[in-house]
């Protein structure tokens, strides 16, 4: 019998990183009786970036639940729930509550799997609205994911896409075990092309936006649109910049980091958390530790927020994480330096 | 007439069997004789960390059981041995978990303050005071959304009712009406400070009324007064009726842990309690109902004393975990 198979290309079309999360959620509260939504003012109010909109109106408040403003007991709550059969999204007003409730998400969620000698699982998604830009000073524009990442048993990602956003959060539904997703602020209104219905982003997997041969810059979530402008500006000065997005800090895609140092022999880590002990460190110290530090023709360069809480002043807030002209003169720094 | 003969008839006589009532019994011992057992093997050295004994505390442990199911959770505490028992617990892999062994209910992972068991609704004993406590919320929430019919019931201390996740907890419990109860099992003192000098209520109890829930203060040493409690608090979760408060009066003999010098109590303040002794109250109880008898108590006893030396010994000749396991179970899949 010969049926033509026809690979069934899902339509896209431009949605907003918010409304690709919203699309996502809708699709789990669609498919799956057992997801909750939780979160404060996610109802009615639509959330404070209006991820969740109407779908309150959709779904019921009790399968889209405000919660009283209590992050730890809401964050265990949650844990609780997945154990026992939910698998709840819980949403964080700003990523800068999380620190209400790192009780629930340190020393419960992630170590619960490993404590009880892998007889359970948690099934947890969390998200966190993280990033500066948004003027609402040092306790709205933390970007904590590296704390995240440095626990064992939780799993970090940082979508930089609407498509990712969408694809992400919907393999973080489908992944066993507690993932931490960090949305930036700033991107919730960026467009871009997102499919249709159900898809998902592997976790652990890192993208590569742009290819070169000069310097690999490795980022994640709002510093790959920051790295890729700085790179379209170095192509026309000559230099050729490969741009990688992390997409997952824990576990990071190590291959594709090491593999792209081998070619370039220059590598630039772009973060926004805090430089020192952050995501950078770590990618700096995996490619010191392998046979791509063979290859590295200038030191590593890391470019990532100041030694500093987040400013309010709008020069300030600027400053003190790292923009385009700081990438574009560091990437031509560390590439002129050996011409 | 029949009123009055009612009214000297505690509650738990009434309620349960005979079986069931030797069987309370007999799990208190089981509770009472591991807590001696695993004190032992840490004075000789055979096992290592910490661990907080409930020795004196086991009317409080197996009387809030009675009413559950396992279909029924609970969570507990780091002083939780009594919990793990009163809900069906094997002491056999109880004691193989604190020897460190791969029979254990954790394979080694967790210790003392880890064991949990799932197939009997033992959601885990936890080491972070309160941390269990909105865990238990969230289990009632899937409860009552998945309508399983399951109550929960959820342990902690005295100490835990200053956190913020013990308000935070029952706040969301009484809004969202879910079926769980809330025990507090009051020994007097986080650690060394007594409640008199760290709560501001007298009674742990009066806390309810700021969650709109029932609060009750019980003998936690009178296993009668305490399945009384527990079957309405539970009987009432169960019926949709949301969560309510039990405060259990009790005191734990030990200290809080090994490394405690007993500064802060007098001698006198424990003998008077260990002359409260839970479980020769809840025997003479028995013996009076003519449903115990002497030699069936002492048989029940050596029964109880042979069980934890055959666990013991099980757990000695366990198999260590191999350390090329170490990162196994972090996640659920491959390491990561």
């Amino acid at each position: 019998m010969n049926i033509a198979v026809r690979e069934i290309v899902p339509a896209t079309r431009e949605l907003s990183y918010a409304e690709a999360i919203r699309e996502a959620l809708d699709i789990a509260l669609a498919t799956d009786e057992r997801v909750i939504l939780m979160g404060e003012d996610i109802g009615v109010y639509g959330g404070a970036f209006q991820v969740t909109g109407d779908l309150v109106h959709k779904y019921g408040a009790d399968r889209v639940m405000d919660t009283p403003i209590a992050e730890l007991g809401g964050a265990g709550v949650a844990v609780g729930a997945a154990l026992t059969g939910l698998r709840p999204i819980y949403e964080f007003q700003f990523s800068d509550f999380a620190t209400l409730a790192m009780e629930q998400i340190v020393n419960q969620a992630a170590k619960i799997r490993y404590m009880l000698g892998g007889a359970v699982s948690v099934p947890l998604v969390m998200r966190f609205p993280a990033g500066s830009g948004t003027g609402a000073a040092a306790q709205h524009s933390q970007s904590l994911e590296a704390w995240f990442g440095h626990v064992p048993g939780l799993k970090v990602v940082q979508p930089s896409t609407p498509y990712d956003a969408k694809g992400l959060l919907l393999a973080a539904l489908a992944d066993p075990d507690p993932v931490m997703i960090f949305e930036h602020k700033l991107l919730y209104k960026m467009k871009g092309e997102v499919p249709e219905g159900y898809y998902t982003v592997p976790i652990g997997k890192a993208a590569v936006r742009r290819e070169g041969r000069d310097v690999t810059i490795v980022g994640s979530g709002i510093m790959i649109h920051k790295s890729l402008e700085a790179a379209g500006a170095l192509a026309k000065d000559g230099i050729d910049a490969e741009v990688i997005d992390l997409r997952s800090i824990r576990p990071i895609d190590r291959e594709t980091i090491l593999a792209s140092v081998r070619k370039t022999s220059r590598l630039m880590c772009v973060y926004e958390g805090v430089k020192t002990l952050g995501i950078g460190a770590e990618i700096s110290a995996m490619v010191a530790e392998s046979d791509a530090f063979d290859f590295l023709d200038a030191p590593i360069v890391r470019l990532g927020g100041t030694e500093s809480p987040i400013p309010y002043n709008p020069q300030l807030e600027k400053a003190a994480v790292p923009q385009v002209p700081a990438i574009i003169a560091a990437a031509t720094g560390l590439v002129r330096r050996q011409m | 007439m029949a009123d009055d003969l009612h009214k000297n008839i505690p509650f738990a006589i009434r309620t349960y069997s005979a079986d069931l009532l030797k069987g309370a019994l007999r799990k208190m011992y089981l509770i009472r004789k591991f807590e001696e057992g695993a004190e032992d093997c840490y004075t000789r050295g055979l096992i290592h960390g910490t661990m907080h004994l409930s020795i004196g505390q086991e009317a409080s442990a197996v009387g809030i059981c009675m009413p559950l199911t396992d279909t029924d959770q609970i969570t507990s505490t780091h002083r939780g041995h009594g919990h793990c028992v009163a809900k069906g617990a094997e002491v056999k892999r109880m004691f193989a978990e604190f020897f460190g062994k791969e029979t254990g209910y954790c394979k080694g992972r967790g210790g003392s303050m880890h064991i949990a068991d799932f197939s009997k609704g033992n959601l885990g004993a936890n080491g972070i005071v309160g941390g269990g406590i909105p865990i238990a919320v969230g289990a009632a929430l899937s409860a009552k959304r998945l309508k399983t019919g399951a109550v929960v019931v959820c342990f902690f201390g005295d100490g835990a009712n200053n956190e913020g996740s013990f308000h935070e907890s029952l706040n969301m419990a009484a809004i969202w009406k879910l079926p769980v109860v809330f025990v507090c099992e009051n020994n007097k003192y986080g650690m060394s400070v007594s409640t008199e000098r760290s709560t501001a209520v007298k009674s742990i109890a009066e806390r309810a009324a700021a969650y709109s829930m029932p609060g009750v203060t019980v003998d936690g040493n009178d296993f009668s007064a305490i399945t009384e409690a527990s079957e309405r608090a539970v009987a009432a979760a169960r019926a949709g009726e949301g969560p309510s408060l039990i405060e259990s009066m009790t005191y734990r003999w030990r200290g809080h842990s090994k490394s405690d010098r007993n500064r802060y109590r007098t001698k006198e303040e424990i003998a008077e309690w260990m002359a409260k002794d839970p479980i020769e109250r809840f025997a003479v109880v028995l013996r009076e109902h003519g449903i115990l008898g002497g030699i069936e108590q002492k048989s029940m006893e050596e029964d109880v004393n042979r069980e934890i030396a055959e666990s013991i010994e099980f757990a000695r000749n366990s198999p260590d975990p191999e350390v090329s396991a170490l990162t196994r179970d972090v996640y659920t899949g491959a390491t990561a």
